[in-house]
């Protein structure tokens, strides 16, 4: 169980435009890819270094290969990411201003106080 | 020593900028009333006429991550990129550039380490839209050197309610003692009760109206002993699961002083969120 490293996938997929197109499209592939190729890096360090014993759970690694936001909010990713990146992705399969972020909410409406614990 | 001529603070809404440009069939129906509260609140910085600005914020996750975050941050560059990639998609944020106060953020870091306030810095700090809004809503001409200091509100663990109100009494304290005869406005943006990414976001109104209610009231009175009776990092959980920005406005709080009115308030209900405009006048409202 990881929150830190669903987090960094949000985090590295959202600010990569190529890399939110390629996850919409392509959800299982690019988690798989993005596990083996980019889990492990250390962000703003030497480009040959790399950490070793970052991995995604199953449970983990289904959410997001689903686009299971849902899920991902039960897990305690920090629901910013999610949303910033969920937007990113799906907004534009909604006419009205606004309509995936109310059915984003409407979505998650069975959860209340308190919600799952987001610190990493 | 320099002169405090202005304490605002205010929330920072990333819509601001897109509505109040927006023309035609794209402009949202609430977009005149708002624009109308920004002018009238930008009049409240202007007619201080202000040489520096201190910008109290929070970074988005965007340059500061959780391999290395820092609680409390003062960018110390002789210049800031701001706006990020995905607040232009998100909000039509525009890229923009600001000078930078560099002798006031040495001062601040050096005076604010010896006073207790283990501060992390920064030397290239690109801003983001926590600083940007207020300063396309209160100084579009984006012209005065800054001070960008960032707080943590996002990523637990968070410093506790009362440390932000110490900060801010500090900020206040040092920018005082600096040793400059320039005219400073300390500007610092948060939340209100505010979710997002959870099932109360973008509802009719903010999540928690009363919760809202009473903080503008702690704010507006300074009442930061009714504030901190009242805030924990438990407690700011129930208006909304993003409210942890309000300690924001508890910072300001102290930067304006207990039991100082502010001279100048106002709000307006949005859908969402309320928005919230509150400006203090050290050495008395100036003259329009």
């Amino acid at each position: 169980m990881s929150k830190y490293l669903l987090d960094k996938f949000l985090y590295t997929v959202d600010r990569d435009p190529s890399l939110v197109e390629r996850y919409r499209e392509d959800p299982v592939g690019t988690v798989a890819w993005w596990e083996s190729s980019v889990a492990n890096t250390i962000l703003n360090s030497h480009s040959g270094e790399a950490s070793t014993w970052l991995r995604l759970d199953d449970v983990e690694r289904e959410a997001l290969s689903t686009h299971d936001y849902v899920k991902l909010f039960e897990l305690g990713a920090h629901p910013f990411l999610t949303l910033t990146l969920f937007i990113a992705l799906f907004e534009r399969d909604h006419a009205e201003p606004l309509a995936f972020q109310k059915e984003y909410a409407a979505r998650l409406a069975h959860f209340s106080l308190p919600y799952p614990d987001i610190a990493t | 020593m320099a002169n405090v001529v202005a304490v605002i603070a205010s929330t920072h809404h990333p819509f601001y900028y897109r509505a109040s440009t927006a023309t035609g069939d794209d402009r949202p129906p609430f977009a005149d009333e708002w624009t109308r509260k920004i002018l009238a609140f930008r009049e409240t910085l202007t007619r201080a006429n202000p040489d520096v600005l201190v910008m109290v914020g929070s970074d988005h996750f965007h340059q500061l991550w959780l391999d290395n975050m820092p609680q409390f941050l003062v960018g110390k560059a002789p210049f800031y990129d701001a706006n990020w990639h995905n607040e232009e998609r998100e909000f039509g944020l525009p890229r923009m550039l600001l000078r930078g106060q560099e002798d006031l953020s040495g001062y601040i870091l050096r005076e604010g380490l010896d006073a207790g306030f283990d501060l992390a810095f920064s030397n290239e700090l690109r801003i983001d839209h926590s600083i940007t809004c207020p300063i396309i809503t209160l100084r579009p001409e984006a012209d005065l050197p800054i001070v960008p200091i960032y707080t943590n509100i996002f990523a637990p663990p968070l410093p506790q309610p009362k440390r932000f109100v110490q900060l801010g009494q500090t900020i206040r304290e040092l920018v005082e003692s600096w040793p400059s005869d320039l005219r400073v406005a300390i500007v610092g943006t948060g939340h209100l009760s505010l979710e997002l990414g959870g099932p109360r976001q973008f509802g009719p109104h903010g999540p928690d109206p009363a919760f809202d209610e009473r903080a503008v009231g702690w704010i507006a009175n300074g009442d930061l002993d009714g504030a901190l009776a009242e805030v924990t990092l438990d407690s700011l959980h129930a208006p909304g699961n993003a409210t942890h920005g309000f300690m924001d406005f508890m910072l300001m709080m102290g930067v304006a002083g207990a039991g100082v009115k502010a001279d100048y308030a106002d709000s307006l209900d949005l859908f969402h969120t309320m928005e919230a405009y509150f400006t203090w006048y050290p050495n008395g409202v100036p003259s329009a």
